[in-house]
């Protein structure tokens, strides 16, 4: 029995050591997760999309779009300078956005696109977005920033206005968190 | 933590601390089992309050019982208690009890890390229970902990979490034991190919806990530096990805699945031989189906996500993978019937409750095998139909597989057969009022009803009547239970050392009840 003590002693080890392999698994699986989905090319949020191929405008019809803003948590003014555009799918399109930091020092924050429908997003091609990278502002700093788009031409039929919102968060880091344990459920 | 030297090899009766510090203190597999066995059913009772306080809330349409963020709390609650608190303790306390019986081993490998895994669990429940009454109330983000709502809850969610390292911690070391146990601690002769299939299903599923708990643990640790520490794993705004999480918490999710089935199949495995006085039918072919179905385990837990937007390619990928899994499960399912065919069987209780989980259990496989396909489980995904597969495989699966385990060894656990009326009574009331109170929600779900709401449809109000009429009767049904335990433990006919006149194994060769230290000198396994 003592022999066996020191076989199982040495196998205990090895479960352990594989235990603690896994639990690093867990976060390896972070980077993996990243790499496979741009290798797939999906969940590219943040960067900017291809251009329309063909170049072409279909003039037989108009979308419109309507521009929504929103803030997480985050004492910014956000609005975009037109509320709704009309646009023929194929064309070229360059709107604004206007933000305002309220607060008396920098603060950086990230935009997340949204579409409605849903179904819309996949047709919805920004070229250029202030949302591709975070936004560091000064304190009580103003800025207009440009969205370059086109909608795409194969855009089903029945869509006919697409909502496109976009959400400012504070990036995390920035600002002491853990305030809110016990507050928001 | 050396392997366990019986310092009075002669001595049959306890010696050490009296009273609670036995208890508290006790390194011996038997106490342990016991005490993981009770604490799993004190967590079973307490799960099953918060699901007959959800049924009665969904009796009608409407909010009459509770609010919805209590509502929320108990179904999440219901989820976490009754998968780490009971079912899988319940699975760990029989392999206490029997592994070492059924291997001739003296003990377990660790005897001191064994007290150690049950006496974590006490604590991990406090945590958990206890998050009801703080601040905020208890975590509500659902079992599953889905970010981004996992990563706003108040700190309920933070005790739910280190509940979890705890348990896990627990599972892990438990895991251990037992695959030291059986790898390093069989009695001569006791081959690999000669153990009896539990501890083959326990073996396998230790391994998957010791692969899978830890990456539960850093789940919900990367959960925990999100809310608190300024990391950004599941927070788009920083980069990160909440869909991350599903992968992460799903790679644990799906072995875990098989974790809390493997040792039911092992149990009815044993069952089913006995009452049918003939030997397992493919008891080689039960051990490669259980191996299979443990390796692919790793490889489908995508198919709980199937709405996620993942490309097409790999939905099907995972919809194979699963599918591939019915084979090993049906092997097993064919092997009990073909066990049972031309056997000479009789119905005491635990064959009942065998037989009752072969039949209910493949009603909960084949649903399992519809919401594989993957253009019908973007249907069905988050409906009462999924709700109903998993309670059909987990509560007609494991729990029943408990209490069949449960009426099969209690002889050799109290010395006294079980009441045999009121155990068939207890099967009887048990799977008549289970169907009732899941089948329904088959049609619910198809109908389109969603999972995790306190109100709905007034179209769903008949069958959610009919559930939450079944469900008050499946859980009065388990006082029975209560019922049958106090009585075989307090006396009843006296049990002999083969309880079972077709019983074979180790386990039925010391006597009924079991004493306090049995195999010291290792039994020769022909």
């Amino acid at each position: 029995m003592r022999k066996a003590g020191g076989e199982n002693r040495q196998l205990l080890i090895r479960l352990a050591v594989a235990a603690f392999v896994m639990f690093g698994f867990g976060f390896a699986l972070v980077p993996f997760y990243e790499q496979i989905c741009a290798a797939a090319g999906i969940n590219n949020l943040l960067q900017p999309d291809r251009s329309a191929v063909n170049g072409q405008i279909d003039e037989s019809r108009t979308i419109t779009i309507e521009f929504d803003a929103n803030t997480h948590d985050l004492p910014w003014q956000f609005r975009p300078l037109q509320s709704e555009i009309k646009v023929h799918p194929g064309q070229l399109v360059q709107i604004a956005y206007e933000v305002v930091n309220n607060r008396d020092y920098p603060v950086t924050g990230q935009a997340i696109p949204s579409y409605g429908p849903k179904v819309a997003g996949q047709h919805f091609r920004k070229l250029e977005c202030f949302c591709f990278s975070g936004q560091t502002m000064a304190a009580r700093e103003r800025r207009t920033m440009p969205v370059v788009f086109v909608v795409d031409t194969d855009l089903p039929a029945d869509v006919n206005t697409i909502t496109l919102s976009y959400t400012f968060f504070e990036v995390a880091g920035t600002q002491a968190s853990g305030g809110d344990a016990g507050g928001r459920s | 933590m050396a392997a366990v030297i019986p310092d009075h090899l002669h001595d049959h009766h306890h010696h050490g601390p009296t009273g609670l510090m036995r208890w508290i203190t006790t390194t011996n597999h038997k106490d342990i089992g016991t005490m993981y066995m009770i604490f799993s059913f004190i967590m079973f009772l307490s799960g099953g309050v918060m699901a007959l306080t959800i049924r009665a809330e969904l009796f009608q349409p409407g909010l009459q019982v509770v609010q919805p963020e209590f509502f929320n709390q108990l179904t999440s609650m219901h989820g976490l208690v009754m998968v780490f608190g009971a079912i899988m303790p319940a699975f760990v306390g029989f392999a206490n009890w029997q592994i070492p019986l059924m291997i001739g081993a003296s003990d377990m490998a660790f005897a001191r890390m064994n007290n150690w895994s049950f006496w974590l669990l006490p604590p991990a429940a406090i945590l958990l229970l206890g998050s009801f009454f703080v601040p905020g109330g208890a975590m509500a983000a659902g079992w599953t902990m889905y970010a981004p709502l996992s990563v706003q809850m108040g700190m309920g969610m933070d005790m739910a979490i280190f509940a979890i390292h705890i348990m896990g911690i627990s599972s892990i070391m438990g895991a251990i034991n037992i695959v030291v146990t059986v790898l390093n601690m069989r009695a001569p002769g006791m081959t690999m190919m000669k153990m009896p299939l539990f501890c083959w299903t326990w073996l396998i599923t230790a391994y998957l806990l010791i692969a899978v708990m830890p990456v539960l643990a850093g789940a919900v640790t990367m959960v925990l530096t999100d809310r608190h520490f300024g990391t950004s794993f599941f927070n788009a705004a920083g980069g990160g990805d909440p869909v991350l999480y599903q992968h992460v918490f799903w790679f644990f999710g799906h072995p875990e699945v098989y974790i809390m089935i493997l040792p039911a199949f092992g149990i009815i495995s044993e069952i089913i031989p006995t009452f049918a006085r003939k030997p397992l039918f493919g008891y080689a072919s039960m051990v490669y189906a259980t191996a299979s179905i443990a390796i692919l385990s790793f490889t489908v837990w995508a198919h709980h996500m199937f709405t996620t937007g993942m490309p097409a390619v790999g939905q099907l990928f995972f919809m194979y993978a699963t599918m591939l899994i019915a084979v090993p499960t049906g092997v097993k399912v064919f092997n009990w019937v073909a066990t049972m065919w031309r056997g000479s069987l009789t119905f005491e209780t635990p064959m009942l409750w065998a037989t009752g989980f072969i039949f209910v259990f493949t009603i909960g496989g084949f649903t399992g095998l519809i919401c594989a396909v993957a253009p019908i489980d973007i249907q069905l995904q988050d409906t009462y139909y999924v709700v109903a597969h998993f309670h059909y495989v987990l509560v007609a699966g494991s729990l029943f597989a408990l209490f069949a385990g449960a009426y099969y060894w209690l002889p050799k656990w109290t010395g006294h057969m079980a009441d045999e009326r009121l155990g068939k009574i207890h099967f009887w009331c048990s799977m008549v009022f289970f169907n009732i109170t899941f089948f329904p929600m088959h049609f619910l779900g198809l109908a389109g009803m969603p999972r995790r709401i306190p109100d709905y449809a007034l179209q769903f109000a008949d069958f959610n009547a009919m559930a939450t009429i079944g469900a008050f009767g499946f859980g009065f049904s388990q006082l029975i239970f209560i019922v049958v335990l106090v009585k075989c433990v307090k006396g009843g006919e006296k049990a002999a050392a083969r309880a079972w006149e077709g019983a074979h194994g180790l386990e039925w060769t010391v006597p009924s009840p079991a004493p306090h230290h049995t195999f010291e000198v290792p039994p020769v396994v022909k």
